[in-house]
């Protein structure tokens, strides 16, 4: 497993070759990447880029955090390896902000458990978004649906 | 005990710093306690945790409820809904 919670921008093809690379016997490897949306089309004249946003993390416990929803996904499926990488600090429009590959025998399994790791992710691990535009910054809001996602992952 | 108290988001903020070590008297044995009893600490406190639904908490860095015990804790920390990934 490779967990990363890191402040530098990392290359997405780059984590996906890397991945699939240390993972030859594996049958399946699915990938999803959360990126930075880029409003910059809002100010066309400036061509200025008028949104950015940090990310605010609790350093430990999100290192731990992630450990602990890669543990539960490869107990729920049959994975041969998690790799979840998710930035911190300031980022830029259109950089990525998490990515996450799942490797398994069949794509079954690596779909489900990378859907499992994001839902979860989103409502547990501790990173928050603070975005700037024009009218100045805000802290984005946690979604309603965000935690109905997760809900349907809870084991009854 | 002295606890160490960590804040993130619009929690640190609205506190204007990250983090503080506090001794709580011992009559505080819950999270909602200890929200209770910080909030009473200066005006800017008190602001943050006015509305508390909107208060998560981690205990030594596991989520945990406003109900859960504090006994034995070092650290606790004080964050708006996470909105990461």
């Amino acid at each position: 497993m490779d967990i990363r919670v890191q402040k530098d921008a990392f290359g997405i093809g780059a984590e996906t070759d890397t991945f699939a690379a240390r993972n030859k016997t594996s049958g399946a490897i699915c990938t999803f990447i959360g990126q930075m949306r880029d409003f910059r089309g809002a100010d066309k004249q400036t061509g200025e880029a008028i949104a950015t946003m940090e990310l605010d993390a609790y350093p430990g416990m999100a290192d731990k955090q992630l450990l602990d929803l890669a543990t539960e996904a490869k107990s729920r499926w049959p994975l041969d390896d998690i790799a979840i990488i998710h930035r911190y600090g300031p980022l830029k429009p259109a950089e990525a902000i998490v990515f996450v590959a799942t490797a398994s025998a069949h794509r079954g399994d690596a779909f489900a458990a990378c859907e499992f790791l994001m839902d979860w992710l989103k409502t547990k691990a501790p990173f928050w978004k603070k975005e700037t535009g024009p009218s100045g910054s805000s802290w984005v809001a946690a979604l309603e649906s965000d935690d109905d996602r997760a809900k349907r992952w809870e084991k009854t | 005990m002295a606890l160490n108290i960590l804040y993130f988001a619009w929690v640190r903020e609205k506190i204007g710093r990250g983090d503080e070590t506090v001794t709580p008297p011992a009559t505080v044995e819950t999270v909602a306690q200890l929200i209770d009893w910080l909030a009473g600490q200066s005006p800017k406190h008190s602001e943050a945790f006015k509305n508390r639904a909107q208060i998560r908490v981690a205990v030594d860095q596991t989520h945990s409820a406003h109900a859960a015990k504090i006994a034995g804790a070092k650290e606790v920390a004080f964050f708006p809904p996470v909105t990461g990934g």
